[in-house]
């Protein structure tokens, strides 16, 4: 074999998505050489896909709207499970982060003043993302890969090296985070193009791999989302938090098959369309839960007026947090009264003049022109719910993104977990990249002025490059596609949308039985662009996020949020005091229950009592409020 | 096989920079499916190695850029119902750009042309959160950041598809409507954008056949909207003594 070929940085950022590319932009800032991996080409992350928008209070339409607002709407979409530090950190940075975009080049909707518009969305009390049409994603992470090729512009400037300070590994995946002496010193990974392994010395690491879509069969996600970061976190020794929370997005296209999954954006629902069943009922009236009653509102003239006077009126019941929503289309669904193709109706061309909705939804109209003949000005969209987001991830010190129990790592994006709690608003995705993205390069950057260069050792050399060969010196076994496809039906039949402990109990014993499958699967062909030996590597990611989520799932016996247990229906303020924590054990995934930190007064107060007493319990509430 | 399926003939391009041959598969498509969906399925249960690049599958990464019959396209949005019963879908990567292997090619090209497009360069007086802008001249510059990036442009694009030597002094249509974008950024503060498409981009070279225009998938009008309007201005700057010194005063909206 030839000699293997080296790197030496001060931070591998492993993921080009929104999170990534704002970490390796503040180590940058700060002096640092950076890495940034991708494991497609530059600019393609799944952040692209994101469409709705980026939810910062701004007040540029609303002026009513503040961080303590926007603080106040995550907690309750995340029914309170979100750790409060990092659900404050993000309200109140969001809005620098998006100005902050406009100085790189962004370009978002504008209001009549000139501002940055803003649009409606579930859970958000005032008008709140930013937004670029339905394009918001692209938006993003073009102004940010734009705004990495400028570094690099200033660094050829400077330095005569336009990659002196950034180079961006583009088709790289990376198998392994390596330590020496129990702290990050580096990362192991291979080419997909070559399938050539390379290795990257580094005292931090920042994952930003995005998330675990892949694990599922109807999703939103692309081929990219199989928890490599999730993975590479338990097997560095890190924790993953509340993986049991996976948001269902109630919006997924249904047919054809060959796009099932597919989101069609909230903002459809933001913009004013309406769901209806196969009786033509506007069904969501129904399902308004006892803790939103006082903020829905019951009937549709209300709801209607909603939209042009909101001071006055109730939101529409459309507009609930996503984890409502979807779970009401799986019962209208299974109680008979579903779409032709297993899903309802979402209809927009009642509601809105044809040129307003191609204007508004340009991406959503050429979808379904598209791949599905449905022109969506003249008729109804047909929608059902799919696998969109893992609120759960590595758990980490909010300030700084660090990955608890590894020092040197450090997470961001929907890796991490904490942000959302039990599940995420729309349009907080955006805004927690950005923000945690430059807290994680931050936290990188003054992790290394610390704590210096750590070499890594030819053991973990070795031992590095023997595993990452395994599926090609495997006789005689499987093929990954086959596995692949039977662990997305596990995880659509068995943890699911609605759960239950036997299935979940079943779904453990399953994932079992695809582990020591995948431990034969062999890689056929050579090493050069292989995405059977692709597959292979990344099955393995899969199965062992799916196995934290099977095992948290059957843990938690409450349902909320992205978590709805068949035989626990209610949410029990007990389980709201704990967060599952999952680990690797070599060779299963353990999961103890730890206790949340428990909001502080400052935060306490903005809310009112009463909705506190929905979630918290007694004693709780007592112990911050001293009694009162 | 229930009534929705049927199978489908492909002639799949494999192979490396080396050597490579077109090899005839058949295989099974449902309704409603894509080219990408049918790869999908050779892959999985013939031959597992096969090389394609792929993303979003939704029309929104462009990442799975490939030539159908000849023409450059998204695999994931080219419907299998577009072509006739029984005919053979021949599938091959894109030829303006070096074969790595199968359907995968060696697009660095873009990334390096992208390198040499000085940055948006933002007004020096106007701190975050001060930018103020009307919609209708966003909406110019909001066409062009539409690209996802497919470089199909690039591909079809005749002045570097059968032409090497060119690759060197042209940017290509993907980098003028970059150029454009920046050009028409109602706060960008550099000068001379549509001079420098001309004299270090190969704007010059483009001989407005539309081509480019034609494969967008995201149908972003790129000889109307970009090309053209800036080779206009470029003979203005040359040719007009007035509208230059006009420039050398302040900068007006696409106009430098």
């Amino acid at each position: 074999m030839s000699e293997l070929e080296r790197h030496s940085y001060d931070v591998v950022v492993i993921g080009a998505g929104g999170a990534g590319l704002r970490a390796a932009v503040e180590a940058r800032e700060a002096g640092l050489r950076v890495a940034i991996i991708c494991k497609s080409l530059f600019g393609k992350a799944h952040t692209v896909m994101a469409e709705g928008g980026v939810a910062a209070s701004m007040g540029n339409v609303n002026s009513s709207d503040n961080w303590q607002v926007h603080f106040r709407d995550t907690m309750r979409g995340g029914k309170f499970l979100n750790h409060w530090r990092m659900a404050e950190l993000h309200a109140k940075e969001a809005p620098d982060r998006v100005w902050e975009l406009e100085t790189w080049g962004a370009l978002f909707d504008r209001t009549k003043e000139g501002k940055i518009s803003q649009r409606n969305f579930g859970g958000h009390e005032y008008p709140r993302l930013a937004h670029v049409g339905d394009r918001t994603g692209l938006e993003l992470i073009r102004t940010m890969q734009q705004k990495i090729v400028a570094l690099q512009q200033e660094d050829a400037r400077n330095h005569g090296d336009a990659e002196s300070h950034i180079k961006v590994f583009a088709e790289l995946t990376i198998t392994e985070i390596l330590k020496e002496g129990g702290k990050v010193s580096g990362a192991y990974g291979y080419w997909r193009e070559t399938g050539n392994e390379v290795l990257f010395e580094a005292p931090a690491v920042v994952l930003a791999t995005g998330g675990i879509g892949k694990t599922f069969k109807v999703t939103s996600n692309s081929w990219e989302g199989t928890g490599d970061g999730h993975a590479l976190a338990l097997k560095a020794g890190g924790h993953l938090v509340d993986m049991e929370f996976v948001q269902f997005h109630p919006t997924g296209m249904v047919w054809p098959p060959s796009v099932r999954g597919l989101l069609v954006t909230e903002s459809v629902r933001g913009d004013g369309g309406v769901l209806t069943n196969s009786e033509g009922k506007r069904f969501m009236f129904d399902y308004i839960p006892e803790v939103f009653k006082d903020k829905y509102a019951d009937n549709e003239a209300e709801a209607d007026r909603w939209y042009g006077d909101q001071t006055n009126n109730r939101r529409p019941p459309e507009l609930l947090p996503r984890d409502e929503v979807a779970r009401a289309i799986n019962s209208e669904v299974k109680a008979g009264r579903g779409s032709p193709h297993g899903g309802v109706f979402l209809d927009v061309s009642k509601r809105l003049p044809a040129d307003v909705i191609k204007k508004k939804l340009p991406s959503m109209w050429h979808q379904f022109k598209e791949l599905a003949d449905v022109d969506i000005t003249e008729t109804a969209m047909e929608v059902g719910p799919t696998c969109h987001y893992v609120m759960g991830g590595i758990e980490v010190e909010p300030d700084t993104a660090a990955a608890v129990g590894v020092p040197g790592l450090f997470a961001a994006g929907e890796v991490a977990g904490g942000m959302h709690g039990s599940n995420r608003l729309g349009g907080n995705s955006l805004s927690d990249l950005l923000v945690f993205g430059r807290r994680a390069g931050a936290g990188a950057a003054a992790y290394i002025k610390a704590s210096g260069k750590n070499p890594v050792s030819e053991a973990s050399v070795r031992g590095a490059s023997e595993r990452l060969n395994a599926p090609f010196t495997r006789v005689g076994g499987e093929n990954p596609y086959t596995i692949h496809q039977e662990l997305q039906q596990t995880s659509n039949d068995l943890v699911g949308i609605i759960r239950t402990g036997k299935e979940l109990e079943e779904a453990i014993v399953k994932l079992a039985q695809l582990r020591s499958r995948v431990s034969t699967a062999k890689a056929e062909g050579g090493r050069a662009f292989n995405p059977g030996f692709h597959l292979a590597i990344d099955l393995d990611n899969m199965l062992l996020v799916s196995e934290c989520i099977a095992r948290s799932a059957l843990q938690r016996e409450e349902s909320r949020g992205g978590h709805t247990r068949d035989d626990f229906p209610a949410m029990n303020p007990e389980w709201r005091q704990v967060n599952s924590i999952s680990a690797w054990n070599g060779k299963s995934v353990d999961v103890i229950q730890q206790k949340l930190p428990s909001l502080p007064k400052e935060l306490f107060d903005l809310f009112e009592l009463d909705e506190l007493k929905k979630y918290l319990t007694p004693a709780e509430i007592t112990s911050v409020k001293g009694g009162a | 096989m229930s009534a929705a399926e049927k199978m489908v003939k492909l002639r799949i391009w494999r192979g490396d920079a080396k050597d490579g041959a077109l090899q005839d598969v058949e295989v099974e498509a449902n309704e409603g499916e894509v080219v990408l969906d049918v790869i999908h399925r050779v892959q999985a249960t013939q031959m597992s190695d096969l090389a394609v690049r792929w993303n979003c599958k939704a029309g929104k990464c462009g990442s799975c850029s490939m030539e159908i019959n000849g023409k450059p396209r998204l695999a994931c949005m080219t419907r299998m119902n577009m072509f006739e019963e029984g005919e053979t879908i021949t599938v091959t990567p894109l030829r303006a750009f070096p074969v790595i292997r199968d359907l995968v090619t060696d697009v660095s090209f873009n990334y390096k042309k992208a390198m040499e497009i000085p940055a948006f360069a933002g007004p020096t007086d106007l701190k975050p959160g001060e930018y103020r802008m009307q919609q209708v001249d966003v909406e110019r510059s909001q066409e062009f950041r539409k690209c996802i990036e497919c470089f199909l442009c690039q591909d079809t694009c005749h002045v570097i598809r059968d032409h090497e030597e060119n690759k060197k002094s042209f940017a290509g249509p993907r980098f003028f409507i970059r150029i454009a974008e920046l050009d028409m950024h109602p706060l960008d503060t550099l000068r001379n954008r549509k001079k420098t498409a001309q004299e270090e981009h190969g704007l010059g070279m483009c001989n407005i056949t539309k081509c480019c225009t034609e494969v967008c998938p995201e149908h972003i009008r790129i000889t109307d909207n970009a090309i053209i309007p800036m080779k206009e201005r470029v003979v203005d700057e040359k040719y007009d003594p007035i509208r230059w010194l006009g420039s050398k005063i302040r900068k007006r909206e696409g106009i430098n």
